[in-house]
This record gives structure tokens, C-alpha cells and sequence, in this order.
């Protein structure tokens, strides 16, 4: 520790601190731009300065170290004179355009002008303007204002792990740019405009739609991925305008994925496909819009009947992971008290053979701020920068900072992560892969081989990454999405949990979903004699209940789940907005609230329960999905539906749980490993990319612009092209066993194993294809 | 080829023969590389070495007249991978002698740099070679194949432990990279924008590691130090201004060129050496150390001596050692707009008061040098500098503001003149006829 | 490496290849990027200038972001962003240069060629440019020719001399 005194008072800082950080800890500000603590130090803004005793020259704060016993005078006439003048500086050549810019009213350079700016300028020399930019359908430019800071340039470098932006020329002509004719396309691009200290970047989508003080704001919490990213929700007129992070240094830090900061544009989706405002039933055949009383009678009625004539288990519950804990609560409870222990809410989930074995609820298996201390990491079966972009980046970070990441995979997508070791392998090789780095680790631990593991022969790809766990102290391995929806998923939980056991590091999941661990608490799985997602879909009901999914995009086997859904007597449906789909297969349609629209709780992916309020009124006749629920069960006579706020909910839910949940292992025991590899054709490797991986940012606009959402391809590597005969860009006919087949154009991706074929799940395009993990008959077209 | 002169020839002894003389043959000739063999089997260590510089006084010759020794002292002992970097991104205007020293004996700046390795512990080196003078780039790269091939150069130097290779990287037209550590992140392939200091190169240098950066004509000065003793060298000049030193005097003058003199060597038999006074005409200004020194005007600097602390008194810097020569037909609003341009043009951008600062400077500068300038037009040029200096990464924003402050401090009369009657005091004829420029009256057009 | 690059067409030939990897082998191993400056000069002496492209082309094969060489590029003013002719005429005019020539010698070239800096003869053959110093200021005027030749004393009749040269 070393003690400094900054204006006059004293204070202990550690050793390494810059004056910046040290005013900091003792709440003084010191006025600056192009520093951020996230970010690398530039030192080039000057905006400061500040007066150190000795030094013969102002000393910038955010670059200058502490030394011991320094003396720091932030406001003194030398400090001020020398911000004054570096803000002299910047506003010579900006353009004073605060009345028609955005970031008018939370500017930092417009704050900071009117504290340390001159009224009149002396400079009457001609202005400088700089050409703006195209980043994309997402950041908007006015590059005039740019004041140079390169925050944004270092973030793109930095924290999203690709330089897309640079400074260009020099001198006064300097310039910051995209490469020409390229755009920002780093799922994480949004964060340029909360860095960009002036109005130089600006939100695309919110462009000149509300002025900052017109809006109000209400803290949130990410629907979409595991994580639970906080957010500031900022509406006018209970429409959601815009969505900022609120800084959680435990789970988002500072940062928002594109997909959290910019979904909130699929809340205010119209038409066809969007927004579903008013209750509706299907009579004859025909779809009317009618009264709640009536549509909630409606639904009550069939799914009644449906239970008096052929038992409660005709039932089933499909419940989507985005639901809040208190909706799933309520659905389950719904169902299981009309008879039926068909529920779940692992949709993507193709195999359920861990159900019985399992020990606990699975989980992350360490804390979110944890990752950063791993030293060695393995992650499996996890398109980890699209399905997990914020974990994605802890790890980034970690790398540099010496950890090691290795991958087992059936993609080889670039990380923007320097790994230590990579295994990529078809994914009916996946399971026999992780059982050879089972093996080889057991061995370099000296530990004893399991038995099912003795006769199999360790690749060099798995003994390097044998070799990299070993090496460190404190490792842990992440069974990513892929891995959970993989048909063998009990297998690689069962050798991941081994090889965490071995290393004595840990071992956990990354969630898929906002409640991917919500679901558990809540009780949305089956029950004794009760069926799984894949089964209940498998084997078809009578009816269904859905609650915030559309089952064709967001189950393991979409073409299956419109088949049995289409087939059912009665489908209700509780969703916030409307599909064609839902149209053709449900009875009625209950119009419920999106997470902005009703308090809930999400459970990250560490256990973290998260509640949040409303940020806006529900749309139209939109009603929260937990009154609903609440209502359909006194309406179908279910006991213990007597809650009036969704916090009684929660509470019963929760049962005495409160910041963290319990109950969380991801140990599975006396299950058997299967470890089987036969597989005979082209075998898919499915992604859910990440703007359609939920009903709400598929009707995001702006990010269906975007890079991410490009329409599915077939992908493949050169040598399964040639095998093919086809070229890229080549029209192919796949299919996948059944009638059906869909067309797409091939494309080369050099890092797919031979003989796989990717094609993304979870899109329009490709439904008919049938399950994620299937194999594939590929013909030209 | 540039007139030579010297009256104590060291770094210029192997120049007499011009073109012909800088081959390593040459070099051995003249006793090349005996310091070096001297060195590696008499297995001087290290300690012994840095002091013997410490001892001869020399301050480094890049500009900024840093004592060598010490700054080699700064290396770390123990790490692992170290560096050596020279610096031949002569751009100061008026610095014309990192050239002429690889051109005509490429092989002193080499064994330099070999000892400085050996001297701070490094295995590899790079000098860094003006993009301008590309041919002195290919020179140097034809020498380092020389050395190379006589075993001064790769691993177990002359069969002893020490491995040291030395290459050649060069600009490509960017003033900036003359600082130290906007050269370094030049090397490794990026702008040349300096970085904020501390860390010092000599613990976060190139590629992050350990790195001692001399100027061209430090290190040539090495063998001969060695050659000598610190002590002679020392005693060449004056007290803490050891030895020789290059000036690279242009202007009007009758002799442009190079001239190498002992330390403390007077302006006037410098000026005497350079052939006296164009057309035996009034000198008016000297910029004594390179554009980014303050110019001192005639009767100043006539008294100086030629050292660093001679030059400091007066007002201005030794610098690079680039002396230029003003005489009566020079504008001096002119020559500051040119300057002013040329720091304007040079900034790197990436600090506030000197990105927009030097375009703020330059354009007021030019106003006023084209008949639109306004009385309070000085007291804001002072002003500006005034939030430039010492505010910024680099020394370039300072390097920018004096020749502004020292122009309007030592010849304000004439800029008030230029805003007064919006033309120069120096009438334009005779500002052509100075330069020395003559031409046909009629032109023929040839495209 | 950089997969985001997708615009790896105009091939740089075997030779301009070979001499990049002469380059390359200055360096650490895992410092491709310090031969970014001698890359793009060899891919512009190849091509003439630097198409948006090329410099693409010489990043992909450094394994460097595209921007990141176009910020190399733009910082060093040898560079051409643009076609140029086929001589490209420097003139240096900062002070030292100025004091014996240096602006007149351009101005002479000016008239003699009917361009001014920046432009191109319209036969494509001359180029002029304005220099800042190229540490040349002994032998001054100075006067640089693509780039790498430098000439000195560029007095009238020199520049005659030269320009006459030029076809
Ligand atoms: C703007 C600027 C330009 C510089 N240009 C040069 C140069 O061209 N050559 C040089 O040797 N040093 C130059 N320097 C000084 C170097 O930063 C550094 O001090 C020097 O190379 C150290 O070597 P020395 O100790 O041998 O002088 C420049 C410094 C600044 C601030
Ligand atoms: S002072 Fe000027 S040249 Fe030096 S680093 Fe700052 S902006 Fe660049
Ligand atoms: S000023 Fe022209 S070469 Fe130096």
C-alpha cells in the first residue's frame, strides 16, 4: 500500500494505482475522456491534468502512478488552467451541435464544457469535418464531433477481440474508421456508443426518437442468455426506446451484448409477426379477437375437457426457458394440478438420461467473477462468442492475462481468443473425445483410468489438451450449449464432472437460457411418469399449454413440434406475440407481457436470482402471463392459486431461497456412459445463431440487419465440398431422412470436421429439417 | 556529396575517400572493429564497459543530450530478452548527419550497436533508417551482410559467448518516428505514435522488453571512445559536453554540410568553417539545434560556444546539432509559417492540445503571413503555445511552440510590421534572390 | 488469424511474396507484423499504388487487422492512397531546403510540368508531391524520385537534366 494525499486529504492506495483510480477511491473526480478503467491507458485526451507537487509540468492522472507519499492537487490553478486549456482545444474543432445531437444531455464533453470551457472561443479559423462512417445497422456517426479518444478503437481490440476500427492519417486529418467498406459487426458493437464520451457514435435504432430527459428508466434484467446481464430500460410513453447496461461488475460488468442492448425493438413489433395485443380464439376454423373473460374461458374449457376425456397426461406443458421463474412456477403448478407431469422447459434438450441421475440442479458451477481466476479452461460443445458473448469475453481477457483455453468442439469458429489447445471433432465423436481427455489427464494425474475408458487410444488434439489442464492450479471445464443439446449430453456431463473431479477443478454449464437454471427452481420438468420436451412432442397430446415459446424454432425437433402441436385438439398458447405458426396450430391465443412489461425473476446461470419490475405498461390488452396463469387456475379449480402479486409467487416458488438458489450440483451418478459412435452420412452440426435464438430478438429489426443474422447456409469444408462435387455458393438440396428437404447455398468454412454439414437450427428457413442433431443427405440442386 | 570539414576528425576520419571508403575492408583498415575484438577477449564485463562512456561524457546525439552511460545503466540486468535500437529516423529539419555517417561509414554505427549489446546485455538490435533515404537503407543492409559475413555479427561473435544480430528497418515518411517510442511501435508495424513514458523503453521497449534507443551518431562515437579512453574523449570537449560533435549546418551559408568539432567549438568558427555568409551577406537568425529549437538571433548566437550548455544559456538547445543559417533576405514570418506547417503536418494526432493546437498555430501563423493577420494575433500565438507545452505525450507540441515563442519573442517587430501593412519587411525578390535560386526568365513546358 | 477478412484477391506476386518474407524474418517469430512497413512498400512498388485491396491483402498475409494496416498506411506519407505517375516528384520545402531553393525549385517544376502538388501530368507521366524534410538539407534543393532516389542541388538546370531523363 502506498499513501498519497489528493487535495490536501490522505488516503491508502495499492501499489500499481494511478492517480485517476487512487481520486477515485476517494471519490474526487477528475475530469477525463479517453480513460477507462476497462480499457488500455491512451493518456491522450490531456483532459487530466492535474498538478503534482515536484513535478515541473502537469501530470496526466489516469497515466501517472502513484508514487509513495505523493502530493496530488486536483483543483488547483495550474490543474485547472491546463484543463481549460485541453478543453479550449476540444472545442475548436467540434461542431457545438448539442441542440440536434443525441447525446445532448448525457455528453460528457458538453458537461464538462460548461464546467471548464471558455464562453467565446478565440478560434475563428475554419472547422474541420470529417466524412461519417457506415458501421452497420446498428451505430450511427457523426464523426465531426469525434473527439479522438479511441475508446472505441481500444474496445473492438481490447474487449470484443478484433480491431474493427482504427485511427487513420494523422495529425489534424486523423480519422477514426472501419476499414473501407467494412462495418462493425462484433456482437458486442453496441458498447462503442456507451464509450463514445461524445455524440460522434450514436444507437442507430434510437436515432432522434427521444431526448435523454424525456425518457424514464427502470432497472431490468436480460431475458435472453444465462447470464442475466443488467439493464437500464428507458421508455417514453410506456414504449421501451432504449436499453443500456447497468453496470454488475459480478456478471455483465459494463457491458451489453448487441442482442440485450437492442432486442427491445421486437417489444415494439407489429404486424403478422409481431406483438400479440389482443386475447384470441380459433372458432370454425376462423381466428376472433374477443374479451379476456371469454378467451380465458375458452381456454379453460378445452383443457378441461381434454383432461376429463383422456386424463390429465394428455397434457402437455412446453415452457420456454425466457419465461420468468414465477411463470414457470405458475405453469407447472397449473398443469400438474389438471393431472399432468408432461412439463418442461429444456425445449433444445435431445437427451434426457441424466433425469433420475442427476444430483442436483445444473449450473455454471463456479460464480461469474470467478471465471476470470480459472487458470486453465476447457471449454466443450460451445459456439461460446455468439451463444455466451460476455463470458466469452472474461475468458478473452483471461488469456492475455496468461490463463490457457482449449475447446472441444464440431466448429472451429474464431473465438477472437488465443487458445492453448483445440479439438474439433464431428459431434458423434464429441462424447469419445472428452473420454480421451478424461483418459489422458487421469493418466498424467496418476489417477486410475476409469474402466470404460481403458481401451481407448488418446489423440495428440486431446493429449494437448490434457497436457494444458494439468499444467495449472485451478482449472474448469463449461459444457456450452451444443453440449447440452447434444444427443449424448448425459455422456459429456458424466465425463466433464470426471475430469473436474480429477483436475480438482470445477466443472458447470453455461446457460442457455435467462432461467436455464430458473427452470429447475420453479419445478418445470417432469415429474414422475411424466414426459420430457422431446417426449411429450414425440409422443403426441391432446393438448398443449405454451407458455412464451414457439415450439417450431425453440425445440430440439421444430418440424416434430409443429407436427404434433398441429395435430392436438387444443393448443393454448400464452405469448407476447403472434407467429403464422401459432396461428395454424393453437385454439387460443392469450396475449401476455414480455419481461418489460411484468415484474418476474430470472435465475442466472450462477444461481443468481434476479427481479425485476415492469419498466412499461403491457400493450393493449396484453395482461402479465402470471396473472393469467393465476386466473386459469382458479378457473380450472386448482388449490393453492391464491396469490396476489407476483412476489408471492416468487416466494412460494423460492421457498426461503433468496440471493442465491440451492440445490445447485452438476454431479450424475450410476449412469452409464454411452460412448457410441456409428454414424453413417453427413451429420449436422446445428447452431442456434444468436439473433434468433428467442422470440424477442427475432423481431429485433435492427439486428436482423445485422452480420449474425445472415440467412442459414449449408457450411462445409473443402474436402466434404468436394466429396459433394459442389462449389461454393452451389444450390443444395439437404435433407434429413424424412420427405422434407430445404435448399440452401454452400458455403466453405474451413473449420467444420470432414463430413459435417452446418446448418443453423432455430430459423425459418431450415424447420423442416427436423432435429439439431440428425444426419444429413446433401444433393446438388 | 555534401562539403566536409572537420578539426578533429573521429566520426568523419573514414569520410575522406566519400563513396569509396565504407566498405568493412575500409572500415578494418582504419582500425574497425578492434574495439569490439578488444572487448570480447579481454572479456570486459559489462560494469566496466558502461562506466568507461560514463566517463567520456557523451550525451546523446538524437537531441535531447541525455549522458549514454547513464542511460545504459538503466537496463535490467537480469531479463531475459533485450534490445538495442538506433535511431536514423533523421527528420529534424536542418539534420542532414545520421545520413552522411551510414553513408560513408556504416561500419562505426555498427560496431556501436554490437558493444551497446553487449554492453546492456541484448542479443538483438534494429536501426531504424529514415524511409527518405532509401539508399542509405540498402547501404546499410549490404554492410550488415559484411559484418554478418565476417562473424561481427550472429551467434558466438568471434567465437566468444556473446550472439548479437543487428538489423535494418526502415519509415516510411513520418516525422514522429524520430521519437524514441513512436520508433518503437513504428517497428513493430504500427503508427508511429509515441507512448506515454514511464514505462521507459529501458523497461518497456520494443515488443515490451528491456531496450536501450541511441541516436546514430551516439553509438558511432562508441569505438572511438573505447579507442581513445573516456578520459581523452571527455577532454576533447569540455566538461560535461564530451568530444566531437557533428553539425549539420545548412542555410546561407557558402558551404552547406557536415562538420565535425570539438565540443565548445564557437559559433563563429563553425559559421568560418561553413565557407561564412552567403554572398558575404548579414547573417540575421540562427537556429541552432534543429526546427525545434528556439532561433536566437544573430548577435546571440554569434557568442555561443558550440555545446549543449553554451546553446542552453543562450535561450535555445544543441539538439540534433543542426544548424541553420538565416541570413537578411529571410522572412521570418515566413520561415515560421513553413515551420509552423511542417509541426502541423507532423503531428501524430493523438494528443489533444497538439493535434489541434499545431493546425490552431500554423493557421494563425499563415493569416498573418498572408496580410490577414489582427494585432491580437501574437498575444493568442503565445497563448496557445502556452497550452501546448508540456501538456502532451511527446516533446513534439513543445517542439512546435518554440519556434513560434522564440520568432515573435526575437523578431516581434517584424510580425507586427506583417500585420500592419500585410506584407513582408523583406521584400520577395530579395527573399528569392537569397535562396540562390536562379532560372531562364521563359520556362519551356516539357508536359 | 484473421477469418473476418474476406478479401483476399489481389494477389501480391511470388516474388513480392519472397521479398515480404525476407522482410518477415527480421523479426521474432511472432512479430509478423513489424514487416508491415517494408510490405506495403514492396506491394506498392509492385503495384504502383495501394488499392484498399492490396492493403488487405499485404494485412491478410501478415495476419494482422485489415485497419490496423490501413492505419499504417494513412501514418507514413510515402504511401500512395492513389494512383500516381509513373515518377513521382518530391520536392522538400521545409525551411533549411527553403533557405536555398527549395519552394522556388518546386515552383519551377510546377510551371515546367503545368501542375501543381498533388497532381498528375495528364500523360500520367509526373506526380508532384510536397516533401517535408528528408534530412538531405546540406544538399539542398532536394528532390526525390519514386520514392528512393534521392537527387541533390536540384537547380534549374538540374531539374532540366532530370526531368529530360524521365520517359
Ligand atoms: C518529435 C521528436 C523527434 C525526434 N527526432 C529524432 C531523430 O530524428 N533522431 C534522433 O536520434 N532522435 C530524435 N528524437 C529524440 C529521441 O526521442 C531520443 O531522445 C533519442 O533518439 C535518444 O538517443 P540519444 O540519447 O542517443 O540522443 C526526437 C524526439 C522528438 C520528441
Ligand atoms: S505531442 Fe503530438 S506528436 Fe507527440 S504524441 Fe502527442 S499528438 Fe503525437
Ligand atoms: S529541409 Fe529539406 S532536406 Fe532538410
Amino acid at each position: 500500500m502506498l499513501e498519497i494525499e489528493i487535495d490536501g486529504k490522505t488516503l491508502q492506495v495499492a501499489d500499481g494505482s494511478t492517480i485517476i483510480e487512487a481520486a477515485h477511491q476517494m471519490g474526487t473526480y477528475i475530469p477525463h475522456f479517453c480513460y477507462h478503467k476497462k480499457l488500455s491507458i491512451a493518456a491522450n485526451c490531456r483532459m487530466c491534468l492535474v498538478q503534482v507537487e515536484k513535478a515541473p509540468k502537469p501530470m496526466p492522472a489516469c497515466a501517472t502512478p502513484v508514487t509513495n507519499g505523493m502530493k496530488v492537487f486536483t483543483h488547483s490553478e495550474l490543474a485547472v488552467k491546463a484543463q481549460k486549456g485541453v478543453m479550449e482545444f476540444l472545442l475548436i474543432n467540434h461542431p457545438l451541435d448539442c441542440p440536434i445531437c443525441d447525446q445532448g444531455g448525457e455528453c460528457q464533453l458538453q458537461d464538462l464544457a460548461v464546467g471548464y470551457g471558455e464562453s467565446a472561443s478565440q478560434y475563428q479559423e475554419e472547422k474541420r469535418v470529417v466524412p461519417d462512417k457506415d458501421l452497420g445497422p446498428l451505430v450511427s456517426t457523426d464523426m465531426t464531433r469525434c473527439i479522438n479518444c479511441t475508446r472505441c478503437i481500444r474496445f473492438t481490440a481490447e474487449i470484443a477481440g478484433f480491431m474493427e476500427l482504427g485511427q487513420s492519417f494523422r495529425g489534424e486529418h486523423a480519422e477514426v474508421m472501419p476499414f473501407i467498406g467494412k462495418t462493425v459487426d462484433t456482437e458486442l458493437s453496441g458498447n462503442i456508443i456507451d464509450l463514445c464520451p461524445v455524440g460522434a457514435l450514436t444507437s442507430k435504432p434510437f436515432r432522434f426518437s427521444a431526448r435523454t430527459w424525456e425518457l424514464s428508466r427502470r432497472k431490468s434484467v436480460s431475458p435472453h442468455d444465462g447470464l442475466g446481464s443488467n439493464l437500464i430500460m428507458q421508455t417514453k410513453h410506456d414504449r421501451v426506446m432504449r436499453v443500456l447496461p447497468l453496470e454488475n461488475e459480478d456478471i455483465n460488468e459494463c457491458w451489453l451484448t448487441d442482442k440485450e442492448r437492442f432486442s427491445y425493438q421486437g417489444l415494439n413489433s407489429q404486424g403478422d409477426n409481431g406483438r400479440l395485443t389482443k386475447p384470441m380464439v380459433k372458432q370454425g376454423g376462423e381466428w376472433k379477437e374477443v374479451d379476456w373473460n371469454v378467451a380465458l374461458d375458452y381456454a379453460s374449457h378445452a383443457l378441461r375437457d381434454v383432461a376429463k376425456t383422456h386424463g390429465g397426461a394428455a397434457i402437455g406443458g412446453l415452457l420456454s426457458p425466457h419465461a420468468t421463474l414465477e411463470e414457470m412456477y405458475l405453469a407447472q403448478k397449473l398443469l400438474r394440478g389438471l393431472g399432468s407431469e408432461n412439463i418442461d422447459f429444456r425445449l433444445r434438450q435431445s437427451d434426457f438420461s441424466a433425469d433420475g441421475h442427476r444430483r442436483g440442479t445444473p449450473w455454471l458451477g463456479i460464480k461469474i467473477a470467478d471465471i476470470g481466476r480459472l487458470d486453465r479452461v476447457l471449454v466443450v460443445g460451445s459456439f461460446l462468442r455468439k451463444d455466451h458473448p460476455l463470458i466469452a469475453q472474461r475468458l478473452r481477457q483471461s488469456a492475455k492475462g496468461g490463463a490457457q483455453i482449449s475447446v472441444l468442439h464440431s466448429a472451429d469458429d474464431d473465438l477472437l481468443i488465443k487458445l492453448a489447445a483445440r479439438a474439433i471433432a464431428a459431434p458423434s465423436q464429441l462424447p469419445a473425445v472428452l473420454a480421451q481427455i478424461v483418459k489422458a489427464v487421469c493418466q498424467l494425474k496418476g489417477a486410475a483410468v476409469d474402466a470404460a475408458l481403458a481401451g481407448i487410444t488418446v489423440s495428440t488434439e486431446a493429449q494437448a489438451i490434457a497436457q494444458s489442464l494439468v499444467s495449472g492450479s485451478n482449472s474448469g471445464i463449461l459444457l456450452g450449449n451444443f453440449a447440452q443439446q447434444h444427443p449424448q449430453a448425459a455422456t459429456l456431463q458424466a465425463l466433464g464432472h470426471r475430469l473436474a473431479s480429477v483436475l480438482g477443478g470445477s466443472f458447470g454449464f453455461l446457460g442457455e437460457a435467462a432461467n436455464s437454471v430458473g427452470g429447475y427452481v420453479a419445478k418445470a420438468v417432469p415429474g414422475a411418469g411424466g414426459l420430457n420436451a422431446a417426449a411429450m412432442l414425440k409422443e403426441p397430446r391432446q393438448a398443449y399449454v405454451v407458455v412464451g415459446a414457439e415450439p417450431e424454432l425453440d425445440c430440439a425437433d421444430g418440424a416434430q413440434a409443429l407436427a404434433s402441436l398441429t395435430k392436438a385438439a387444443a393448443v393454448v398458447v400464452l405469448s407476447p406475440f403472434k407467429s403464422q405458426a401459432m396461428l395454424d396450430y393453437a385454439a387460443v391465443l392469450l396475449p401476455v407481457s414480455p419481461f418489460s412489461e411484468t415484474s418476474g425473476t430470472f435465475v442466472n446461470t450462477e444461481g443468481r436470482v434476479q427481479s425485476f419490475y415492469a419498466a412499461a405498461k403491457p400493450l393493449g390488452e396484453t395482461r402479465p402471463a402470471w396473472k393469467v396463469l393465476r386466473v386459469l387456475g382458479n378457473l380450472l379449480d386448482v388449490a393453492g392459486f391464491e396469490f396476489n402479486s407476483s412476489e408471492d409467487v416468487r416466494a412460494e416458488a423460492l421457498g426461503g431461497q433468496s440471493d442465491f438458489v440451492s440445490g445447485l450440483d452438476n454431479g450424475v451418478d450410476a449412469f452409464t456412459l454411452n460412448l457410441s459412435a456409428t454414424v453413417n452420412g453427413f451429420e449436422r452440426v446445428a447452431d442456434v445463431p444468436i439473433h434468433f435464438a428467442d422470440s424477442l430478438v427475432r423481431r429485433a429489426p435492427a439486428l436482423q440487419q445485422a452480420r449474425d443474422s445472415a440467412t442459414p447456409t449449408a457450411r462445409m469444408n473443402a474436402a466434404t465440398l468436394k466429396k459433394l462435387g459442389v462449389a461454393t455458393g452451389d444450390r443444395v438440396r439437404v435433407g434429413a431422412g424424412g420427405t422434407a428437404t430445404v435448399t440452401l447455398s454452400t458455403q466453405l468454412d474451413a473449420g467444420l470436421p470432414d463430413g459435417t454439414v452446418r446448418v443453423a437450427a432455430a430459423h425459418a428457413d431450415t424447420v423442416a429439417l427436423g432435429p439439431m442433431s440428425s444426419v444429413l443427405n446433401v444433393e446438388k440442386a | 556529396m555534401a562539403l566536409i570539414d572537420t578539426i578533429s576528425p573521429l566520426l568523419t576520419t573514414g569520410w575522406s575517400k566519400g563513396d569509396a571508403g565504407w566498405s568493412l575492408k575500409d572500415y578494418e583498415a582504419r582500425g574497425g572493429y578492434a574495439q569490439l575484438k578488444r572487448i570480447l577477449s579481454s572479456k570486459m564485463t559489462q560494469d566496466e564497459l558502461i562506466a568507461e562512456v560514463k566517463k567520456s561524457s557523451l550525451r546523446g546525439r538524437g537531441g535531447a543530450g541525455f549522458p549514454t552511460g547513464l542511460k545504459w545503466s538503466f537496463m535490467p540486468k537480469a531479463a531475459p530478452e533485450k534490445y538495442v535500437v538506433c535511431n536514423t529516423d533523421e527528420g529534424e529539419p536542418g539534420t542532414f548527419k545520421d545520413r552522411d555517417l551510414l553513408r560513408y561509414d556504416p561500419h562505426s554505427t555498427i560496431e556501436g550497436m554490437i558493444i551497446a549489446g553487449y554492453a546492456v546485455g541484448a542479443k538483438r538490435g534494429y536501426n531504424y533508417i529514415h524511409g527518405e533515404i532509401f539508399d542509405i537503407y540498402q547501404r546499410f543492409e549490404e554492410a550488415l551482410d559484411q559484418a554478418r559475413a565476417a562473424g561481427y555479427l550472429g551467434e558466438r561473435i568471434l567465437g566468444s559467448d556473446f550472439s548479437f544480430d543487428l538489423f535494418a528497418h526502415h519509415g516510411w515518411g513520418a516525422y514522429i518516428c524520430g521519437e524514441e517510442t513512436g520508433l518503437l511501435e513504428s517497428i513493430e508495424g504500427k503508427k508511429g505514435q509515441p507512448r506515454y513514458k514511464p514505462p521507459f523503453p529501458a523497461n518497456f521497449g520494443l515488443y515490451g522488453k528491456p531496450t536501450t534507443i541511441n541516436n546514430t551518431e551516439t553509438f558511432a562515437a562508441i569505438p572511438f571512445i573505447l579507442g581513445m579512453g573516456g578520459e581523452a574523449y571527455l577532454n576533447l570537449g569540455k566538461p560535461n559536453n564530451g568530444g566531437t560533435k557533428l553539425f549539420s549546418v545548412s542555410g546561407h551559408v557558402n558551404r552547406p554540410g557536415n562538420y565535425e568539432v570539438p565540443m565548445g567549438t564557437p559559433f563563429a568558427k563553425l559559421l568560418e568553417m561553413a565557407g561564412g555568409m552567403r554572398g558575404g551577406r548579414k547573417l540575421k537568425a540562427v537556429i541552432p539545434g534543429g526546427s525545434s529549437a528556439p532561433v536566437l538571433p544573430a548577435d546571440v548566437m554569434m557568442e555561443c560556444t558550440m555545446d549543449y550548455d553554451s546553446i542552453a544559456k543562450a535561450g535555445s538547445m544543441l539538439g540534433s546539432g543542426a544548424v541553420i543559417v538565416m541570413d537578411e533576405t529571410v522572412c521570418m514570418v515566413k520561415a515560421l509559417e513553413r515551420l509552423s506547417y511542417f509541426y502541423f503536418e507532423e503531428s501524430c494526432g493523438q494528443c489533444t492540445p497538439c493535434r489541434e493546437g499545431s493546425g490552431w498555430l500554423y493557421r494563425v501563423v499563415h493569416r498573418i503571413e498572408h496580410g490577414q493577420g489582427r494585432p491580437e494575433d501574437l498575444d493568442l500565438l503565445n497563448r496557445v503555445t502556452d497550452n501546448m507545452m508540456g501538456k502532451t505525450i511527446c516533446a513534439l507540441a513543445d517542439a512546435a511552440a518554440f519556434p513560434v515563442r522564440s520568432f515573435i519573442k526575437h523578431f516581434k517587430s517584424e510580425f507586427e510590421y506583417h500585420i500592419e501593412h500585410k506584407k513582408c519587411l523583406v521584400d520577395p525578390e530579395v527573399q528569392r534572390a537569397g535562396s540562390g535560386f536562379f532560372r531562364a526568365s521563359s520556362v519551356a513546358r516539357v508536359a | 488469424m484473421n477469418k473476418q477478412n474476406d478479401m483476399l484477391s489481389p494477389e501480391l506476386s511470388p516474388e513480392a511474396l519472397r521479398k515480404i518474407d525476407r522482410e518477415v524474418a527480421k523479426y521474432p517469430a511472432d512479430q509478423k507484423q513489424s514487416a508491415v512497413m517494408a510490405a506495403l512498400v514492396i506491394a506498392q512498388d509492385e503495384k504502383g499504388w495501394l488499392s484498399k485491396e492490396t492493403i488487405a491483402a499485404v494485412a491478410s498475409y501478415l495476419g494482422m487487422p485489415p485497419i490496423a494496416a490501413y492505419e499504417v498506411a494513412t501514418f507514413y506519407n510515402m504511401y500512395d492512397l492513389q494512383p500516381v505517375g509513373k515518377y513521382k516528384l518530391t520536392v522538400c520545402t521545409n525551411l533549411p531546403c527553403a533557405l536555398s531553393g527549395g519552394v522556388h525549385a518546386a515552383d519551377y517544376v510546377k510551371e515546367k510540368l503545368g501542375i501543381d502538388f498533388n497532381e498528375t501530368t495528364p500523360d500520367g507521366k509526373f506526380t508532384l508531391k510536397e516533401g517535408e524534410c528528408m534530412g538531405a538539407c546540406g544538399d539542398a534543393p532536394v528532390m526525390l524520385v519514386n520514392n528512393k532516389r534521392m537527387c541533390s542541388f536540384m537547380l534549374p538546370e538540374a531539374i532540366d537534366k532530370l526531368l529530360a531523363e524521365c520517359n
